[in-house]
């Protein structure tokens, strides 16, 4: 969400902050975070693993660096091309949000997969998740509507959220090679 | 019997509903609401004028008012203050107007100069409609109103190496400012549509911690400019001319266009010797106030915050 906030401010100075600029942008997170769910569910029935888990965050913070290297020239060929404001917006937020989105959404299913025990508890564990990550959202939304934009430049704000990912990314990476560890100190 | 009681109970409160607006002084009447795309759209009939807003709320704030009895009339200082631009360029042939609200300053210049082509602005088409029901203001092949977001305008005009000898910014209405349209970037594509010979006036803020912000984010891009200020406005207008006019000049300019000005009840002479005594102005903001940018926008949380006292 706070990812989506900034993508307002990103296509603003190429396609303005008309209602369809909006539009563009929610029509290609839902679209990614669709696909992403579907993509992530089916990825995890095969060999689910805190360490793949981790390398979905480090793949989403790569897929989320290039915004800040290359947003401004992407868009600005598209507007030079691209018309329609409308069609402009929507192109160029599918081109920078399509791919981080997608493997964001990910997240999520796959780690419905990594939590559940049981069949049972299945619908309380979900629950607890989506609680985690809708909450998430509500709080990265104000918080960075209300306060980082004042202190911070939305490049700023972007590496910040890359490096939370990686950090996020390297903490599953560790945990996972350590109980693989000892995994194999007790199977000797 | 209580028939007759429920008749005169229920036509004594008609006349008091009728009655109250009239002896609060309220006498308005309103001549159009619309909820538009972007705004709700209000336009009264109050004191002999009629004026445009986009809030129900805030009564005191109207976007543009016309006197229909006088209509060249212009109702609001700033709107007045803006002229002082001709001082810069007596004679604009291509105009550029960012915000149409009810187009007082396109229609009055299009009026001044029958062969300027003006191009005007308006996120909203729904306000174009409004500007020409209501307000005077006439579309034509001369006189053209584009209904899209500036910014795009802008750049695409950047592209095609326009140049305008008068630029008018007035884009934002008093509860919300678009914040793209106020960044270092954005004022740097307006300055390159400016001819040799041009300048640029803008309506802005004076009263929240904005006030600092945009001015140094003028200063930034435009380098001096003239801050106009006037006792019966809360705006300022910025004046900042691509070129260099002597003091003799705004005065011969302005004994030049008082006759002219006279019937839209702008004071040309006081403004040319206000803007005489500016020039050597030192800077009255917080020169060390962030610029504004389009990494860094935050116009509309900044106009909700007091100005600095350490001016």
């Amino acid at each position: 969400m706070s990812l989506e906030l900034l993508g307002g401010r990103l296509l603003a100075p190429y396609f303005g902050s008309s209602i369809y600029v909006w539009g563009s942008i929610i029509t290609v997170f839902m679209v990614s975070l669709s696909a992403g769910y579907l993509l992530g569910g089916r990825w995890s029935l095969y060999n689910p693993s805190l360490g793949r888990f981790g390398c979905l965050f480090i793949g989403g913070a790569i897929l989320l660096y290039p915004l800040i290297l290359w947003a401004d020239p992407a868009m600005e060929w598209i507007f030079v091309r691209v018309v329609d404001p409308r069609y402009g917006s929507l192109l160029a937020s599918s081109v920078l949000f399509v791919l981080p989105t997608v493997l964001l959404g990910m997240i999520s299913p796959y780690s419905v997969r990594l939590l559940v025990d049981s069949v049972s508890h299945a619908g309380q564990t979900a629950g607890v998740l989506y609680f985690v990550s809708t909450l998430g959202s509500a709080l990265g939304t104000l918080f960075t509507s209300f306060f980082l934009v004042l202190w911070l430049e939305i490049d700023q704000i972007l590496i910040i959220m890359t490096a939370t990912l990686c950090g996020l990314g390297a903490v599953a990476l560790f945990v996972h090679f350590q109980s693989a560890d000892q995994q194999a100190g007790s199977n000797e | 019997m209580p028939k007759l009681l429920s008749i005169i109970l229920s036509l004594f409160w008609v006349c008091v509903w009728w009655a109250t607006p009239l002896s609060l002084g309220y006498a308005e009447r309103v001549l159009l609401e619309q909820r538009s795309l972007y705004s709700n759209i209000l336009v009264k009939q109050r004191d002999g004028l009629i004026c445009l807003q986009f809030h129900v709320k805030s009564d005191l704030r109207n976007q543009s008012c016309i006197n229909p009895k006088q209509p060249k009339k212009m109702v609001f200082a700033y709107t007045r203050m803006s002229m002082a631009a001709l001082l810069f360029q007596p004679q604009p042939r291509a105009v550029l107007v960012v915000g149409l609200g009810g187009g007082t300053l396109p229609t009055a210049l299009a009026e001044l100069y029958p062969d300027a082509e003006i191009d005007a602005l308006e996120i909203d088409p729904a306000v174009i409609d409004v500007a020409e029901n209501y307000f005077g203001f006439k579309a034509d092949e001369r006189v053209r109103a584009h209904s899209l977001d500036a910014r795009i305008w802008v750049r695409r005009a950047t592209l095609k190496q326009q140049r305008f000898d008068l630029i008018i910014l007035d884009a934002f209405n008093g509860d919300y400012i678009p914040e793209h349209l106020m960044t270092a970037e954005f004022l740097g594509e307006v300055k390159s549509l400016l001819s040799a010979q041009g300048v640029v006036v803008a309506n802005t803020f004076s009263i929240s911690r904005l006030y600092d912000h945009e001015s140094a984010t003028y200063a930034h891009v435009f380098g001096r400019f003239f801050n106009f200020q006037r006792r019966e406005s809360s705006n300022r207008v910025i004046l900042a001319p691509n070129h260099k006019v002597s003091d003799a000049e705004l005065r011969t300019r302005a004994a030049a266009l008082h006759q002219t000005l006279k019937p839209y009840g702008v004071p040309i002479k006081n403004y040319a010797r206000d803007l005489i005594k500016l020039r050597d102005a030192d800077p009255d903001w917080d020169t060390s106030a962030r610029i504004l940018n389009d990494q860094f926008a935050p116009a509309n949380l900044l106009n909700q915050q007091p100005r600095s006292r350490s001016r």
